[in-house]
C-alpha cells in the first residue's frame, strides 16, 4: 500500500462520518413532495384511490406513502430529534390526542375545511369529536366482534354470547389492550351502552369489567395488529374475535371468507388526519387534508372499504362496493342508521385520562396468569 | 507480544544488574519502553474508531436513558411558580391559598403557551384523571378570581383533596425516585413515603422473575441440545463438519422474524406438528396441544434462535482439545462415562461458560419472539419496556425498568464470576 493511500484512508473515514452525521441531521431535504403515513393494506388502498391519486393529478405533486402500525413513538422521535420526515399521519383518536397534548402535532384550523354541498359548515357536518385541535376525522371505523359462519351455526347474536363459554365454547380473540375489552365486558354484564363510560370511571365498574373478562380469560388469544383477527378466525385458532369492521368486511366481500359481523356493543372511533409538528411540507399537507375532507372524496373511499365517512353529508353519496356493484355499502358501514342503534362512540377523553392507569391494571391482570 | 518482551527483560540472578546499552548509547530498557509505547499507541489508534463508536452509539445513549429514569422536569419546566411552592410544601399539611394562587397563575400561562398538554400528561401518570383535571381547569383558569381555593374546588372538587396535591408534588420534583419505585412495584407518594403497589397493579417483579426463569430454561435447553451437536462437529472429518456447520449457521443467518413465524406455523393448533400428531393417532382432533401463544412457544422459539450462540463457542473450544487426553484416560482404565466426566467435560468448561453467558444475556433482552409467540404467560420484562417505549410513551418508566434489568444482569454476571470465574471463559 502506498504512503498516499495510507494517509488518505482516515480522512475518507472521517468524511464518511461527517456525511453520515449530515445524513442524520438533514434528510428532510431528501423528502418527497408530501409524505403520508398510514396503516397499509386495504385501508391504505382505499385512501390511495379516493384521495392520493386525485390529489396528485390535481396538484402535480408526488405523494410518498409509508406504512406503520400505530403508536406515536416514531413521531416523538422525529420531533425530539428535530428531524421530521413525515408530513401527514393517520392516527386513531386516543393516540392523536396524546400526541397533540405532547406538542407533537401541528394545530389545524378547522375553517379550512370545505362546507357540505348544501352549505352546512364543516363543524356541524362532521360527527361530534371528528374535529380536534390537531386532528381532522377522515373515516369512522368500528371495533366489532366477528365469527366464522362455517364453524358456528347458529352464530352468536349479542355481546353476551361473546362472553358465554357454555353456549359457545372455544377460544376468543381480543386485542391486547384494556380499550374496547372493558367497554364490551361491561355491556355484556348488562350496563346500558350510554352508561358504560360512567360506570368504567368508578373503581367498582373497573372491577366489574375485569370480573367479566376473568370468565373467558383462559380462552383468550390476544392479538395486536389489525390483520391478525381475520387470520385467526380463518385458521380456526379462535371461534370469535373482536376486529376492525373494515378488515372483516374485506375478508368476506373480497376474499370470499365465511366471516360474519355481529353488530352489538361495537365501539366507534375516528381515523384522523394529523400533521407532524415541523412537517417539511406543511402547506401541502394542509391542502391535502382539506382536499381529503371533501364529502365526495370521502364517499369514494367508502366504496373501497367499509369505513364510514366522518361527515354526515358524505354518507348520502356512498354507493356500491367497487368490486361488486350489487353490494350496497351502507348496511356495512358503522354509521348506517341500523348499526348506530347498537354502537357507542369511544370516549377519547376518558381514555386519555385513564389509559395509563388501566393499562397498569390490565398488564398486571394479564401477568397474574 | 508479551512473551517476547518478558524474555528480553530477564536479568540473570547471579550477575549484579548492569544496564544493557544499545549501540547508540541509549539503555536497552528505555529503548524497549519506547518501542512498547509506540506499539501501545498504535494499538490504541486501531481500536479508537471502535471505542468512539461504542461511546457514541452505546455508552452515551445508555447513560442518557438511565438519566431519564430519575430525571423528569416536564412539570418544573413549564409550571414556574407552583414548582417552588410545591417543593417547599411538606406534603401533609393543608395546601395554602398561596399555593392555589400560584397554580392558577401557572395554569393560565401554560394554556397560553400551549404547554398544558405536556404538563397534564405528566400529572396523569401520578394521578389517574389528572389530565382532564388540568386541561379543563386551565381552560377556565383565566376567569377565576381570589380566593382561588374556593374557585378551583368549585370547578372540580378534586382540587380540595390532599391526594391531588401530593401527586402534584411528586410530578413537580425534577429528580424523582417515582419511576424506579414503580419498576419494582413500589409506589412513591407525595408525603415522601414509599409503599408496596396496590395488589392489583403489581406486575414488574413478576416479570423480572419470569425473565430470569425463561432465560435460565432457554440457556439449559440450549446447553443440552447444543453440547452433543458441538461434540459431533468437532469430532467428524472436516468435510462432514463443514456441511453440518452450514446447517447450524443457515438458521443463524435467517431473519429472526422468519424463524419465529415459522414456529407459529409448526406449533399452532392447526399447525404442522399437531396435524402430524392427529394423523398418527397420538391425539384426537379435538384435543390438539396448545404449543404456541404461551410459554411453551416462547421457550421453543427462543431456544432455537439462540442455539448457535451456544454451539459455536462450544465447538471452538472442543476443536482444540486433543483426542489423546480421552484416549489416555481410557488406557488408564476409565470407562466412557468417567473419561467424559472427569477428563473431557472439564476441558470444555470455558466454552460452556462462554455459551451460557452469551445465551443467558441475549435471552434477558428478547422481546420480538415473546411478543409474537408468547401469548400472556410467555411475556418478559422487555415486552413491557417495549410497550412503554412505543405505546404509552412513558419513556422515563421504560428507562427505569431498563436500569433495573441492567443492574440485575450485572449482578448475575458478578455472581457467575464469583462462582466460576470470568477469566476461564473462552470464545475459542
Amino acid at each position: 500500500m502506498s504512503e498516499v493511500a495510507r494517509t488518505r484512508l482516515p480522512k475518507r473515514l472521517f468524511a464518511l462520518f461527517l456525511a453520515a452525521g449530515a445524513g442524520f441531521a438533514a434528510p428532510g431535504a431528501l423528502a418527497g413532495d408530501l409524505t403520508i403515513v398510514s396503516w397499509g393494506g386495504a385501508y391504505a388502498k382505499s385512501q390511495t384511490e379516493a384521495h392520493y391519486k386525485p390529489w396528485m393529478a390535481r396538484t402535480g405533486h408526488r405523494i410518498l406513502t409509508e406504512d406503520y402500525n400505530g403508536g406515536i413513538s416514531e413521531i416523538k422521535s422525529q420531533v425530539l430529534a428535530g428531524n421530521v420526515t413525515w408530513d401527514v399521519v393517520d392516527l386513531d383518536s386516543a393516540e392523536g390526542l396524546l400526541a397533540c397534548d405532547e406538542g407533537l402535532l401541528e394545530e389545524i384550523d378547522s375553517s379550512i375545511l370545505p362546507p357540505a354541498p348544501d352549505g352546512t359548515p364543516a363543524e356541524q357536518d362532521f360527527f361530534e369529536g371528528g374535529i380536534g385541535p390537531c386532528m381532522i376525522g377522515s373515516v369512522v371505523g368500528a371495533m366489532v366482534f366477528a365469527y366464522d359462519q362455517s364453524r358456528l351455526s347458529p352464530g352468536p347474536t349479542t355481546i353476551r354470547d361473546f362472553f358465554d363459554l357454555e353456549k359457545f365454547p372455544g377460544r376468543r380473540g381480543l386485542r391486547r389492550s384494556p380499550k374496547i375489552n372493558l367497554e364490551m365486558a361491561l355491556a355484556a354484564d348488562g350496563v346500558p351502552l350510554d352508561q358504560v363510560y360512567a360506570v368504567l370511571a368508578t373503581a367498582e365498574g373497573v372491577d366489574r369489567a375485569f370480573a367479566r373478562l376473568d370468565g373467558i380469560k383462559d380462552q383468550v388469544v390476544w392479538w395486536e395488529a389489525g390483520a391478525q383477527p381475520p387470520q385467526l378466525l380463518a385458521d380456526g385458532e379462535v371461534v370469535m374475535s373482536t376486529a376492525y369492521n373494515g378488515r372483516v368486511f374485506n375478508a368476506y366481500a373480497l376474499e370470499g371468507r365465511s366471516l360474519a359481523i355481529v353488530w352489538d356493543a361495537q365501539i366507534l372511533d375516528f381515523g384522523n388526519w394529523a400533521i407532524v409538528k415541523g412537517a417539511p411540507n406543511l402547506e401541502r399537507a394542509l391542502d391535502f387534508i382539506r382536499f381529503a375532507s371533501t364529502p365526495s372524496n370521502m364517499a369514494v373511499q367508502a366504496s373501497w372499504i367499509s369505513y364510514a365517512p366522518a361527515r354526515r353529508s358524505a354518507l348520502e353519496m356512498v354507493g356500491a362496493y367497487h368490486a361488486n356493484p350489487e353490494l350496497d355499502m351502507i348496511p356495512h358501514l358503522p354509521t348506517s342508521p341500523d348499526n348506530m342503534k347498537t354502537g357507542i362512540w369511544q370516549d377519547t377523553e376518558f381514555w386519555a385520562d385513564h389509559l395509563d392507569d388501566l393499562n397498569e391494571r390490565f398488564n398486571a391482570w394479564l401477568v397474574e396468569g | 507480544m508479551p512473551g517476547w518482551s518478558r524474555d528480553s527483560l530477564v536479568v540473570t540472578p547471579s550477575a549484579p544488574p548492569e544496564p544493557a546499552i544499545v549501540v547508540d548509547g541509549v539503555p536497552l530498557k528505555t529503548k524497549l519502553a519506547r518501542a512498547l509505547m509506540v506499539r501501545r499507541i498504535r494499538a490504541l489508534g486501531l481500536t479508537m474508531p471502535l471505542l468512539a463508536f461504542l461511546l457514541a452509539a452505546f455508552i452515551i445513549p445508555v447513560l442518557v436513558f438511565l438519566w431519564q429514569g430519575v430525571h423528569d422536569d416536564t412539570y418544573a419546566r413549564y409550571m414556574l411558580h407552583s414548582t417552588p411552592a410545591l417543593e417547599a410544601w411538606d406534603g401533609v399539611s393543608e395546601p395554602t391559598e398561596a399555593m392555589y394562587a400560584v397554580l392558577q397563575k401557572d395554569l393560565v400561562q401554560a394554556r397560553k403557551d400551549k404547554t398544558i398538554g405536556k404538563v397534564a400528561t405528566r400529572v396523569n401518570r401520578e394521578l389517574p384523571g389528572g389530565r382532564s383535571l388540568f386541561t379543563s381547569t386551565a381552560r377556565k383558569a383565566a376567569r377565576f378570581e381570589a380566593p382561588y381555593r374556593e374557585a378551583m374546588v368549585d370547578h372540580k372538587p378534586a382540587w380540595g383533596q390532599l391526594e391531588t396535591w401530593q401527586a402534584l408534588r411528586v410530578a413537580a420534583a425534577r429528580y424523582t425516585p417515582t419511576y424506579l419505585a414503580t419498576s419494582v412495584d413500589l409506589k412513591y407518594r407525595g408525603d415522601g413515603s414509599i409503599r408496596r403497589q396496590d395488589e392489583k397493579r403489581r406486575i414488574h417483579l413478576t416479570l423480572f422473575w419470569r425473565t430470569i426463569e425463561i432465560s435460565t430454561l432457554v440457556t439449559i435447553f440450549c446447553l443440552l441440545l447444543g453440547y452433543p451437536v458441538a461434540y459431533l462437529l468437532s469430532n467428524l472429518p472436516q468435510r462432514s463438519t463443514n456441511l453440518l456447520l452450514i446447517l447450524v449457521l443457515l438458521p443463524f443467518w435467517t431473519s429472526i422474524l422468519v424463524r419465529t413465524t415459522a414456529w407459529i406455523a409448526i406449533l399452532q393448533g392447526n399447525g404442522v406438528l399437531n396435524d402430524l400428531f392427529v394423523a398418527f393417532g397420538v391425539i384426537g382432533d379435538d384435543s390438539r396441544f396448545s404449543m404456541v401463544y404461551n410459554r411453551t412457544g416462547t421457550l421453543v422459539a427462543m431456544t432455537h434462535i439462540l442455539l448457535p450462540f451456544m454451539i459455536l463457542p462450544l465447538y471452538a473450544v472442543m476443536r482444540t482439545i486433543p483426542k489423546a487426553y480421552v484416549q489416555a484416560a481410557h488406557s488408564l482404565g476409565a470407562n466412557g462415562w468417567v473419561a467424559f466426566w472427569r477428563v473431557y467435560l472439564p476441558q470444555t468448561l470455558p466454552g460452556i461458560g462462554a455459551g451460557v453467558v452469551l445465551v443467558f444475556i441475549l435471552a434477558t433482552g428478547y422481546y420480538i419472539t415473546p411478543a409474537l409467540v408468547g401469548g400472556q404467560d410467555g411475556q418478559m420484562i422487555s415486552n413491557l419496556i417495549d410497550f412503554h417505549m412505543r405505546r404509552s410513551l412513558n419513556w422515563p418508566l421504560a428507562a427505569a425498568m431498563g436500569f433495573v434489568l441492567l443492574v440485575l444482569v450485572m449482578f448475575l454476571y458478578w455472581l457467575y464470576d464469583r462462582v466460576s470465574g470470568i477469566d476461564r471463559m473462552r470464545l475459542g
